[in-house]
């Protein structure tokens, strides 16, 4: 068996690393968002005005919805590109399910910035989307509107977590059982029942974790509004952003980081129960 | 209980009389890319009966159970059920239901939840459906488990319950695909009693898959013997161990010694002995059954070279092992010509040495080569 000091020699640096680089980050935020700044300086007198500000100012509760919205959008389109795809390959790609598989995590190793430019020269005023439009004369002129809005952030965001969503959907419907479907055809459930009965129940602990992958991770992107978002497609996390920088207002900032990451953590806390209820294994 | 009585809604095409034929496997074929799983195979089930496919692992008994559920479909050929054609209709349509190997029970829904997912699927009237699923239940003796998941349950109750699933939705046939392969010996034998009698009660068309060979002697009315993708014997389980068909039947379903003769002038010679045989002159192989073979009681000398062979045939051998299995055991042995025999005699003392053997020629089954 392994001695005390052999065990605590091998934790100890997980242990250093979780304390350094998480809690006590995590700490430093959660305090600074009691405290205010004076003056240019932050001043440790403990108050609440940072968290009333955050749900008062018009702004910020403007820009809180939004990002709720984007969030939202993004998780129920990544689903409904992710879902049909991931049902696809499992069910019906035969021998190119590799293949395909493989295509679809391809963009995962291109980088975010490098996707998020791509979008930048397709929606532009001279990009390919526009001169796609004006050439087959559905527009006379480029749409200014498509690049620098919400819409374009959900487009790219959705591009780029869409792959997230897919994985572990794809991950559960390979894991059920193929026996279990043909017990329901044979016990004569058409294929729709047999989809709604059976496939559908047995997949929702991936189905969950990809739209929570595509939510999280939305409502805390700043790269995609920064890049294609322009004024009318700013998200919280720029907000965060400019409050931790040009702005120096650290209190504030860190509050509107607590509340999201207490946002984040109660949507994590839910999905993990609803997993646990519907796994089987 | 039966499943027959509950409600008048049940079935609604007459049931077939037991004796007339349900199902006719007419020369059907299965490849697999260049694999031919069955080859030009026919058969007809008769309605009531309990036949067993039965077939090592590749013989092609699973494909064909997969068949005529609809999970595959035929390379050639046609699968007739009760006057309609079965093989191009999705399994959905099919009045046939399985019980899987694993069982395949739904994970996500409770035993009773499992049990009536047919009739749900099917549009029951809700009330009609509460009592069938309760009678199928207690059919199975599985009422106590209607509110639990099957993964709390035993191999052995999620057997039943795979049963209750099945035939609550009174099919017309059955299929078991080596339903009982995964219990442990002894719950395996109680399965096996209940299974019969319940297809005795139900009068539910079974068809049984399986690669035991006692399994199948003791369930069936008739056993199928598939060997590489074509029927070997389809006979009645007495029939089939009394008169194997060829070597390979009479090897699989229990043990034999094969002995090839040559016939002259309605005798034939194995060698180590002579017997007389009607059968016209050439080569034949003989299956002999271990315990067709006896210990002769009296030493009397008998004449080895006597002229009229009689219809007892005696032979003298030495004992080379005696394996002790209980009520009886087996011997091999070796005749002074060297062929070697095993005979199943009944437990005695251990013995060793040259002994005289004795057998009945009409017990010597002629097989086709």
């Amino acid at each position: 068996m392994y001695s005390k000091t052999y065990k605590l020699l091998v934790s100890l640096p997980p242990i250093l690393w979780v304390a350094l680089f998480l809690l006590l980050p995590y700490l430093l935020m959660f305090l600074h968002s009691f405290w205010t700044v004076r003056d240019g300086v932050i001043i440790h007198h403990w108050n609440l005005a940072n968290y009333a500000t955050l749900f008062k100012n018009p702004l910020y509760v403007q820009v809180l919805f939004r990002t709720a919205r984007i969030a939202a959008s993004v998780t129920f389109l990544s689903l409904l590109l992710g879902y049909p795809l991931a049902y696809f390959l499992s069910f019906h790609a035969g021998p190119r399910k590799e293949l395909l598989y493989q295509l679809v995590i391809v963009p995962l190793w291109v980088s975010y910035l490098v996707r998020g430019y791509a979008w930048k020269t397709i929606l532009g005023s001279d990009g390919v989307l526009n001169g796609f439009l004006q050439y087959l004369h559905i527009t006379h002129g480029p749409v200014s509107a498509l690049l620098y809005s919400p819409f374009a952030v959900v487009l790219m965001l959705t591009h780029i977590y869409t792959p997230f969503v897919f994985l572990p959907i794809y991950a559960s419907l390979e894991h059920i059982p193929r026996p279990l479907i043909e017990a329901s055809q044979d016990l004569g459930a058409s294929p729709r029942k047999t989809f709604f009965r059976v496939i559908l129940p047995l997949c929702i602990p991936g189905l969950l974790a990809g739209a929570t992958f595509a939510f999280v991770l939305s409502l805390g992107d700043f790269l995609a509004p920064l890049l294609v978002g322009g004024p009318s497609g700013t998200m919280i996390a720029n907000l965060v952003q400019s409050l931790f920088g040009a702005a120096y207002d650290w209190p504030l900032g860190a509050a509107i980081s607590v509340f999201i990451l207490i946002i984040t953590l109660t949507m994590l806390a839910l999905t993990q129960r609803v997993e646990k209820r519907w796994s089987f294994e | 209980m039966t499943l027959a009585s509950s409600t008048p809604a049940a079935s609604s095409t007459a049931t077939l009389a037991p004796g007339a034929t349900l199902l006719e496997v007419r020369a059907v074929s299965k490849r697999f890319g260049p694999r031919e799983v069955l080859k030009t195979l026919s058969l007809e089930i008769s309605a009531g009966e309990f036949l067993t496919l039965l077939g090592e692992s590749g013989s092609g008994k699973t494909t064909l159970l997969r068949l005529i559920a609809g999970f595959e479909q035929p390379t050639a050929g046609e699968i007739w059920m009760h006057g309609t054609r079965l093989d191009t209709l999705p399994p959905y349509k099919r009045r046939v239901n399985t019980v899987f190997q694993q069982y395949a029970l739904f994970p996500h829904l409770n035993v009773s939840e499992n049990v009536a997912y047919g009739l749900h699927a099917a549009n029951t009237p809700k009330n009609e459906i509460a009592t069938r699923v309760t009678d199928a239940l207690a059919m199975v003796r599985m009422q106590e488990y209607a509110a639990a998941k099957p993964t709390k349950l035993s191999g052995g109750q999620q057997q039943r319950v795979a049963l209750a699933r099945a035939l609550v939705n009174r099919p017309e046939l059955l299929l078991l695909d080596e339903p009982l392969s995964a219990l442990d010996a002894n719950l395996r034998k109680e399965m096996q009693s209940e299974l019969k009698s319940l297809q005795r009660e139900v009068g539910i068309t079974f068809l049984f898959v399986t690669h035991d060979q006692e399994e199948a002697m003791a369930l069936s009315d008739r056993i199928a013997l598939l060997r590489n993708g074509a029927l070997e014997q389809v006979a009645s389980p007495r029939e089939i161990y009394a008169h194997p068909a060829t070597a390979y039947t009479a090897q699989f379903i229990g043990q034999t010694n094969l002995l090839r003769a040559i016939i002259r002038e309605g005798v034939a010679d194995c060698g180590a002995f002579q017997f007389p045989c009607s059968r016209p002159d050439g080569s034949v192989l003989f299956s002999l059954r271990p315990e067709a073979i006896s210990l002769a009681k009296d030493s009397l000398r008998f004449e080895s070279n006597s002229p009229q062979p009689s219809t007892t045939v005696r032979f003298s051998a030495s004992i080379h092992q005696q394996i002790y299995s209980g009520a009886t055991e087996l011997l091999e042995l070796q005749t002074e010509t060297g062929t070697i025999l095993r005979a199943r005699i009944p437990s005695s003392a251990p013995i060793s040495g040259s002994h005289e053997f004795l057998f009945s020629a009409s017990d010597a089954i002629a097989l086709r080569d």
